[in-house]
């Protein structure tokens, strides 16, 4: 695939990007540290509400540490920081006294490898929802059948929902990671290469599925495969070495990239 | 050590037979090195089968009927069993492992999630070695200062903590390796869901290391079951029945064997042999026991 | 654009979402619980140090640095010292690791590399289980089964062998064969301490990679050739690391120990003679100690500490100079 031009690849019949549609994330002169290595630097960008956008690069340009600055999950680790400003809705979430508990609850987030906890499948979507919002039974089982049908697993585990979720197989595991993420309701839905453990077939239907997603929720996927950025996104960041390099609609930076190093990029010369 | 001269000693061509090349001297050092090993290895089944064959020979000829329903008898008098020893030991276990689980569980988990690169985990990571490979011996004496000498008497108590410090370190060290083995993406996938730390830890990277936290405790079981030099000096012994209230000495089975087997009365011997049978049995046991929870879970 | 926002708030508070924070307490609670059990271990440490040095603290006083270098042990008296509890101690454990050591390197190379694949699992499981038979039961058999064997088919024979002859003649000679003595302690030590350090070295061989052992049997290298030249290097300090490990436990070691090394008070230039190291005598006059015989048992106690914690920190040094490299 890296001789052929992505620029193959359909992009007709997909939606095309809103860009009048309103800014859920505004990210503002953003830098980022690991210890004294300089991660990103100066990013400015913006998520449009129910879109996808990709972000797309070589390795290690920084396309995953800006997915995990949007949770913060990077403040897991006390070397890690970020200057500048995000902003969700308004709000500035690298501001020292968000929550960050809450914040994750409003941005969901799916992994590269499927990360099915050790429990049964029911327990797996419920495991949000019990951490949120104190729903009778009767109320808990309708949220973690709507989630797994969102997540387009429920035939398949429907008879089977008190076995361990760690007897799926990997295409199923991911989209039971989906189902507990999406069963939280969240305004923001991150995927970082979703796909890269996956099959073939699998990968299919999990790009189905944020198609899907995009109708409910607003989505940010790191990919490192650019047929399947231009197959499910409305719009497309390109990274270099920390930098962001070029942004816009994805038929735009895939048709007619501005840049130069956009343009070696997607037709396969580096990376 | 047989270097060639490449000048005087022309390597063998084509032709000659495959293993002529090799020196006489090279083979007999291989062929010691496998004998030798054959040998140190028969010496371990050895060793290990001899002493099974004599627990299970003198053990079962110290086997009666009032075993395990009678106290320990008098010196010298006839008859009698083990049964307090037996109830003793059970107990002083028990109170060991209650007390040291909660606070080893809880001490590997710091080590592993909280203190992760801090200066305080890596003195308490060495400390908790130390403890480990500390004679056990020593915590009897520090036990026996702590508590038998400020009470004034040997006590069940002063048994269950001195066991419970000898089984902590075991648990720390099992709870904190098996937590490194749990892959961070799991911890972050549980923070991505909006759970504090203390949710993640309880429901996601102790139920991923369960298998292996509970080998910990059931091993930690096995290595304080047959300890006696740390109960020498604080639960001692006692040759009536259980004192239900602990304030006193309690019996166990191995300063009872301790006692009997080093005793010069016979039926004393003979009620030795009977508990180190049933203590091994019951440790070996408890070591299998051990590593079939870990094989059934890798298997899943 | 104002609607399409309030659309989704209208959706939201639809399906009645009101999230509620799981609670902070609970959180830090669990924190601080996690964090005071790991003090639990620190001051655990400190109170063991702290009793038996407070405990020894009147010998040291009484008897200076002369306690350790003095063989005095005179309950009646009141004269204690050390030395002969800590040649003992230092003795038994030096024979464990001469017989100890090469028993199970020997076994950890049959494991990894002679073993047919059947009888691996058992065998391996053979020798672990050693480590789980408690102390008590290693002194039972060292004196019922071993030390008459031993005094039948060793000591006597050699005794009569070597009588009269320079060197070898004091230490070899068993004045009363019985069977126990330091050399019985030694090696009761050694069997002790074999699946301990048979197994960490086991799991160091079987850590090396593969294709290293496999390229060197591809260049016509003997068995023994890769273990020598190759396998042992390799895991060297690792190895090195276990032994020291497993010399912490023979000078720590106490019932079966007591149990066959004779508990005699004075020194022997022989090791068919009986002795008795620090773990020992403390097990055997404790119960029975006052004044300042306790004192003295107490100081033994913190020498014994002080040895094995600097075993143990040089294994550890050892070890962490084989990560650097």
């Amino acid at each position: 695939m890296s001789a052929s031009p992505a620029v193959s690849a359909p992009l007709s019949g997909r939606s095309q990007a809103n860009a009048s549609a309103p800014v859920r994330i505004a990210v503002k002169n953003l830098d980022f540290y690991y210890g004294t290595f300089h991660g990103l630097k100066n990013i400015n960008l913006n998520f449009h509400d129910r879109q996808v956008t990709a972000l797309i690069g070589p390795s290690g340009c920084g396309k995953s540490t800006l997915l995990r600055t949007f949770n913060r999950i990077y403040s897991l680790y006390p070397e890690q920081r970020a200057d500048g400003e995000i902003l969700l809705d308004g709000q500035n979430i690298l501001d020292p006294k968000v929550d960050l508990n809450e914040l994750r609850a409003r941005v969901g987030m799916v992994f590269q490898k499927p990360t099915p906890f050790p429990m049964s499948i029911y327990d797996n979507v419920a495991f949000g929802l019990r951490l949120y919002e104190r729903l009778p039974k009767a109320d808990l089982d309708l949220r973690v059948e709507e989630s797994l049908r969102k997540a387009a697993l429920w035939d398949e585990v429907k008879d089977k929902l008190k076995q361990s979720g760690m007897g799926l197989s990997g295409g199923q595991q991911q989209r039971l990671c989906i189902a507990r993420t999406v069963a939280q309701r969240p305004e923001v839905i991150l995927f970082d290469e979703p796909t890269s453990a996956l099959d073939p077939i699998s990968t299919g239907r999990i790009e189905e599925l944020i198609e899907q997603l995009r109708d409910e929720f607003t989505i940010a996927i790191v990919t490192h495969n650019m047929q399947q950025a231009a197959r499910i996104s409305q719009f497309t960041a390109f990274m270099y070495l920390g930098e962001l390099v070029e942004f816009g609609p994805t038929t735009r930076i895939f048709m007619n990239p501005e840049k130069r190093q956009t343009q070696d990029y997607i037709t396969g010369r580096f990376g | 050590m047989d270097a060639v001269n490449p000048l005087t000693e022309a390597a063998p061509r084509g032709g000659a037979p495959i293993g002529s090349r090799v020196r006489p001297s090279r083979r007999l050092a291989d062929r010691t090195l496998r004998i030798a090993c054959l040998l140190a290895t028969i010496i371990g089944a050895v060793v290990l089968g001899s002493i099974l064959l004599m627990l299970i020979v003198e053990g079962l000829r110290g086997f009666s009927a009032t075993l395990l329903t009678q106290p320990t008898p008098g010196p010298g008098s006839e008859g009698g069993g083990i049964a307090n020893a037996v109830l003793g030991s059970l107990i002083l276990t028990l109170i060991g492992i209650v007390v040291a689980t909660p606070i080893g569980v809880m001490a590997g988990t710091y080590l592993a999630e909280y203190g992760r690169g801090s200066k305080l985990a890596d003195l308490i990571r060495f400390l908790n070695d130390v403890l480990l490979s500390a004679p056990s011996i020593l915590i009897g004496l520090f036990v026996y200062t702590l508590m038998v000498r400020p009470m004034g008497t040997y006590s069940g108590w002063a048994g269950g903590v001195a066991l419970a410090i000898i089984a902590t370190p075991v648990i720390v060290r099992t709870t904190e390796d098996m937590l490194r083995l749990v892959p961070g993406t799991l911890r972050e996938a549980g923070a991505a869901l909006g759970a504090p730390t203390s949710r993640v830890i309880m429901s996601v990277t102790w139920r991923a290391a369960s298998a292996g936290i509970v080998t910990g405790v059931i091993l930690a079981l096995a290595r304080i079951a047959g300890e006696t030099a740390p109960l020498l000096f604080t639960a001692l012994n006692n040759n009536s029945w259980f004192n239900a209230n602990l304030m006193g000495g309690v019996a166990n089975l191995p300063v009872m064997i301790y006692q009997f087997a080093l005793s010069p009365y016979p039926n004393w011997q003979s009620l030795a042999w009977a508990g180190a049978l049933l203590i091994t049995m019951a440790i070996l046991a408890l070591s299998v026991v051990a590593r079939l929870v870990i094989k059934t879970e890798r298997a899943r | 654009m104002a609607s399409l926002t309030e659309q989704i708030a209208l959706a939201r508070s639809d399906a009645g979402i009101v999230r509620r924070p799981p609670s902070k307490g609970l959180d830090g609670l669990f924190r601080a619980a996690s964090y005071g059990s790991a003090l639990v271990v620190l001051l655990v440490l400190a109170g063991i140090l702290g009793s038996i040095a407070y405990g020894g603290w009147p010998a040291f006083r009484e008897f200076g640095p002369g306690f350790v270098t003095s063989t005095a042990w005179n309950i009646g008296t009141e004269q204690f010292g050390a030395w002969v509890a800590i040649v003992g101690t230092l003795a038994s454990a030096l024979i464990a690791l001469l017989i100890g050591v090469p028993l199970s390197l020997a076994i950890a190379v049959y494991l990894t590399q002679l073993c047919p694949g059947w009888a691996r699992k058992p065998v391996a499981m053979t020798i672990e289980l050693l480590a789980a038979v408690p102390s008590i039961i290693y002194g039972m058999w060292g004196l019922f089964i071993f030390a008459p064997l031993f005094a039948r088919f060793v000591q006597v024979p050699v005794s009569n062998l070597v009588e009269g002859l320079p060197i070898v003649g004091t230490l070899l000679y068993a004045r009363v064969p019985s069977g126990v003595g330091i050399l019985t302690a030694g090696i009761i030590l050694a069997i002790m301490i074999v699946p301990f350090v048979a197994s960490i070295t086991r799991d160091m061989l079987d850590q090396i990679p593969t294709i290293l052992r496999e390229s060197a049997y591809g260049i016509g290298c003997t068995t023994w050739e890769v273990v020598r030249h190759v396998l042992v290097p390799q895991a060297s300090v690792s190895i090195i690391g276990a032994i020291m490990l497993g010399l912490g436990r023979a000078l720590g070691e106490t019932m079966a120990v007591t149990f066959v090394i004779g508990n005699a008070n004075r020194l022997s230039a022989s090791i068919f003679d009986p002795g008795s190291t620090i773990a020992s005598r403390i097990a055997n006059e404790f119960n029975e100690a006052d004044g300042m015989q306790l004192n003295a048992l107490m100081a033994l106690g913190c020498i014994l500490f002080v040895i094995t914690v600097i075993v143990l920190i040089v294994a550890r040094l050892l070890v962490r100079r084989a990560k650097v490299a």
